[in-house]
């Protein structure tokens, strides 16, 4: 597949570009599996050597026994979005494997054989890359194992593979309706050269893929006995609980542990530079010896750090010109001879992650290596880290990889890794380390606060000739994949803003770098930089479509002429919608297009705002042609799950500072949208050949401005700020 | 000190503080790991089993309080009529996405149809309020809960 094809789209600005790219896995490969069975990996170059010698890989993608069991180890995965079933789909589409017969198994820390080809070869999940990556490739790895099988069949009867077909797991001589399992064939099938190309269905023969497939991970979700990081259990594991200096960059100065000490089933007291863990026989004596600890810190330069500070810096640096990401026309002398002049900031929060399942990390550290039980996006970074803080050799360090109880990028960091294995490094046993809710959201990396200055010129027409977004920010990619980090362009942090879907003849989009003061770090967050740029972008072109008094939906198709794959999802979300049907007094209607993960999107909100200020959004309507679609429920729940995901944050989120410390600490001021709060959502899927799209974060990215554009709709307040302030709000 | 706390039809010795919270004594003592750490002070549902077949949050339930109540987690609500109708209604419905919170979102929905049969959605808001879902689940668990009211026989899913 054209990976390059989708480099702009920022899926692969999560990767380390350290990697060549494309096409280092160009072939498959298949050996013997010990014990028997047919292995299939897909091979690098320098690894033909090995296969020749009639060695195999043991990280394959998929295993065939010899009892006929197909296992996909999973090199993307599961924290909600569904590759634990679209991954072994691509797989079974090809295969002609019933997915009931599909076993799944964690890949290990491994980028050569589990690299994303969307994610620049990196074993890494985020930025909705699993479907575009694997799309391709996994269907070959499907399809070459079947042709091998057909032609072990067709070898073991002495007649022409053209004659045999493979179904449900058995290869059938069409002729005669002979047919023979799978599982008897493998041993042949591994002794049979690798067709150099197959060919893959045309998708008008598929049966799975576009099918509203089941998860396969669901039943033990509802059991109970999914395995998660959390629940882990190790023979003579014990667990620990950490409290870090509450002051970012703070340091421990001293700590009295003689109470905690006395604590029924407290073990042991780890003291780290800035940190305190206490090592106990279950999590609740380690809870309580902590909160029996007398801790002193030393709180450094940040303690008088407040939100307020941040924000003078901020604005300080977006008066500053910025490194241009994108500059046509003429934007100065487009703005000179406009008939009007519009300017606008807007500014989003830092934000938390707060994954329902609290950080963990369970490690051993023994002389001759290191283990660790972590639910993560990243395992090749977590083994690097295991090594850095152990010492050992990285192929001393195993990562064994679980279900993540919600990642939405906060599991795309290693951090609760290091520190797990810091603290391991001091205990003879075991020990699973887990965060407080407390310790999760006040130690969390935060989606960095954005400051953005936008202006646009309008025709007499009051259509734009000019167009300039000046985005101002941390770059988390400065810090996470700094190779990535060139001339001072983060390119994550202009996605969305650089190549708005519109025709816009003169556009100037920049980007100053302003990060937050030292030991305050920034992450990804669910829908990275199009869920900060899509809010500017979509707002201002409402505050653009206002000013020209004009319908937002009819201003903003006559800008997508060339765009019409977003005119499309534009049109039937409005017509789903009932656009222009008229509302109650204090509602209002919001739109949003987008082209963000390779997806399109747009979206109506429609919110009611109460005298008190309170907003409700009461119905989300979703138009979405992301591609070619492999789980239509998929698509639905992604996009329903992301819509609640946004307004969440719309709402209520924020992380605040005071004196050096986050002042949220729990979901009772770090808030949730809960089930009463709920809107309908409708999801309508446009019909489409073209590749997949990703579905992971386009949903949360695009209603922010759909319901704050709703709330001007209800209210004719222009809200710039979020998260959604009632108070601004209030008629009475 | 020595607790015996009757858990799913078993009785299990655990020496702890008084004060320890159940949902440690499930989780860390006694192996039953299906019922979730999400908030520790009753913000979120995860942790939510039944106590007497009453919904409660474990992670602020000292231990010592339990005393010979019978405690059912979700390992074991599959057994009981509702819990079964309501497992049954998820999988139809694909409620799950990350899956952490539905332990405890299965838990309160089972209490629920228990002692309501035919939740209204009110009676579904007030019940269910306090399971927070971080993927957002929420439409499903609504229609998957009225779904299992619907059923008058209890189907399993063969």
């Amino acid at each position: 597949m054209d990976t390059e094809a989708f480099a702009h789209f920022g899926s692969d600005v999560l990767a380390d570009p350290l990697q060549t790219g494309v096409s280092r896995r160009s072939f498959l490969k298949a050996s013997a599996a010990a014990g028997g069975g047919l292995l299939l990996g897909f091979a690098l170059d320098c690894e033909e050597g090995d296969a020749a010698a009639g060695t195999f890989a043991p990280n394959a993608f998929i295993r065939i026994d010899r009892d006929g069991a197909v296992t996909l180890v999973m090199p993307q995965v599961e924290m909600g979005q569904g590759t634990y079933t679209s991954m072994p789909m691509l797989i079974a589409e090809e295969l002609e494997v019933e997915l009931s017969e599909v076993r799944l198994e964690h890949a290990p820390a491994n980028d050569k054989l589990y690299g994303n080809p969307a994610n620049r070869s990196t074993q890494t999940t985020g930025g909705s890359t699993s479907v575009r990556g694997f799309w391709e490739p996994l269907r070959r790895a499907g399809a070459t194992a079947r042709n091998l099988l057909i032609a072990a069949a067709a070898q073991t009867w002495s007649v022409d593979v053209d004659t045999c077909r493979a179904e449900k797991a058995n290869v059938i001589h069409m002729p005669t309706g002979r047919r023979i399992s799978y599982g008897n064939l493998v041993d042949t099938a591994a002794t049979l050269p690798v067709p150099e190309k197959v060919a893959l269905k045309d998708p008008k023969d598929f049966k799975l893929i576009g099918t509203p497939v089941k998860r396969l991970d669901a039943k033990e979700k509802v059991t109970g006995s999914a395995q998660y990081g959390i629940d882990v259990k190790i023979p003579g594991m014990k667990v620990a609980t950490v409290a870090a200096c509450p002051v970012f960059g703070g340091k421990l100065e001293s700590v009295d542990d003689s109470k905690a000490k006395t604590i029924k089933g407290v073990v042991q007291i780890v003291r780290l530079d800035d940190a305190v863990a206490v090592v106990a026989d279950h999590m609740a004596a380690a809870k309580k010896g902590l909160a029996a600890l007398a801790i002193k810190w030393d709180e450094g330069q940040n303690a008088a750090v407040g939100t307020a500070d941040i924000i003078t810096q901020l604005d300080a640096a977006s008066k500053n010109p910025g490194v241009v990401a994108r500059k046509e026309g003429d934007v100065e002398k487009a703005m000179a001879g406009a008939a009007k002049k519009l300017e606008a900031i807007y500014q989003v929060p830092f934000l938390a992650h707060a994954t329902m399942e609290p950080m963990n990390c369970t490690v051993q550290v023994r002389s001759d290596g290191c283990d660790v039980w972590v639910g993560t996006q990243v395992a090749t970074r977590a083994q690097r880290t295991a090594a850095e803080v152990t010492g050992l050799p990285l192929e001393k360090v195993q990562v064994h990889n679980h279900l993540l109880g919600g990642g939405f990028g906060r599991r795309l960091d290693i951090d609760g890794v290091t520190r797990a294995v810091q603290i391991a490094k001091q205990v003879s046993t075991p020990v699973k380390v887990i965060w407080t809710r407390e310790e999760d959201i006040q130690h969390d990396l935060y989606r960095p606060y954005y400051y953005d200055r936008m202006a646009a010129g309008l025709d007499e027409l009051g259509m734009p000739v000019a167009w300039t977004h000046r985005v101002t920010g941390s770059s988390i990619l400065a810090r996470w994949a700094p190779v990535a980090f060139a001339n001072g362009l983060d390119r994550d942090a202009v996605e969305g803003a650089a190549k708005p879907p519109y025709t816009l003849p003169n556009i100037q989009v920049e980007y100053v770098r302003q990060e937050p003061p030292s030991g305050i770090t920034t992450a990804f967050w669910r829908g990275v930089g199009p869920t900060h740029n899509i809010f500017m972008v979509e707002s201002f072109i409402d505050e653009l479509a206002a000013a020209a008094n004009k319908d937002s939906v009819d201003y903003r198709r006559a800008l997508l002429d060339n765009s019409p794959r977003a005119k499309a999802v534009l049109e039937l979300a409005a017509q789903k919608s009932g656009w222009g049907q008229k509302l109650p007094p204090g509602s209002g209607r919001g739109i949003s297009v987008q082209f963000a993960f390779g997806t399109y999107m747009s979206q109506v909100a429609e919110v009611a705002v109460a005298k008190d200020g309170g907003v409700r959004v009461q119905r989300v309507v979703c138009a979405v042609d992301c591609g070619m679609v492999v789980n239509p429920d998929t698509v639905r729940a992604q996009i329903e799950g992301g819509i609640i995901f946004g307004i969440t944050a719309a709402l209520h989120g924020q992380i605040t500072l005071k004196n050096g410390r986050v002042e949220q600490s729990n979901f009772d001021n770090y808030q949730m949208l809960r089930i009463n709060e709920v809107p309908a959502v409708e999801v309508h899927i446009i019909k489409s050949t073209e590749a997949p799209g990703g579905m992971g974060e386009p949903g949360t990215a695009a209603v922010f401005p759909a319901v704050t554009n709703a709330i001007f709709a209800a209210t004719g307040k222009r809200l710039r700020k979020l998260p959604v302030d009632p108070g601004e709000l209030r008629s009475v | 000190m020595s607790y015996t706390v009757k858990v799913n039809g078993m009785n299990h010795v655990v020496d702890v503080d008084g004060d320890a919270p159940l949902l440690w004594v499930l989780r860390d003592i006694i192996g039953l790991t299906g019922t979730k750490f999400g908030c520790g002070m009753a913000l979120c549902g995860a942790c939510t089993v039944h106590i007497d077949g009453q919904p409660a949050r474990s992670c602020i339930t000292p231990i010592e309080s339990v005393g010979n109540a019978a405690i059912t987690t979700i390992e074991a609500i599959g057994d009981t009529p509702t819990g079964k109708k309501i497992q049954d209604a998820w999988l139809d419905l694909e409620v799950v996405q990350c899956g952490y919170c539905q332990s405890g979102q299965i838990m309160s929905a089972s209490a629920l149809l228990a002692s309501n049969p035919h939740p209204d959605d009110a009676a579904i808001d007030v019940a269910m309020a306090g399971n927070i879902c971080r993927c957002g689940t929420y439409s499903r668990i609504r229609a998957a809960i009225k779904q299992a009211a619907a059923r008058s026989d209890i189907r399993g899913r063969g």
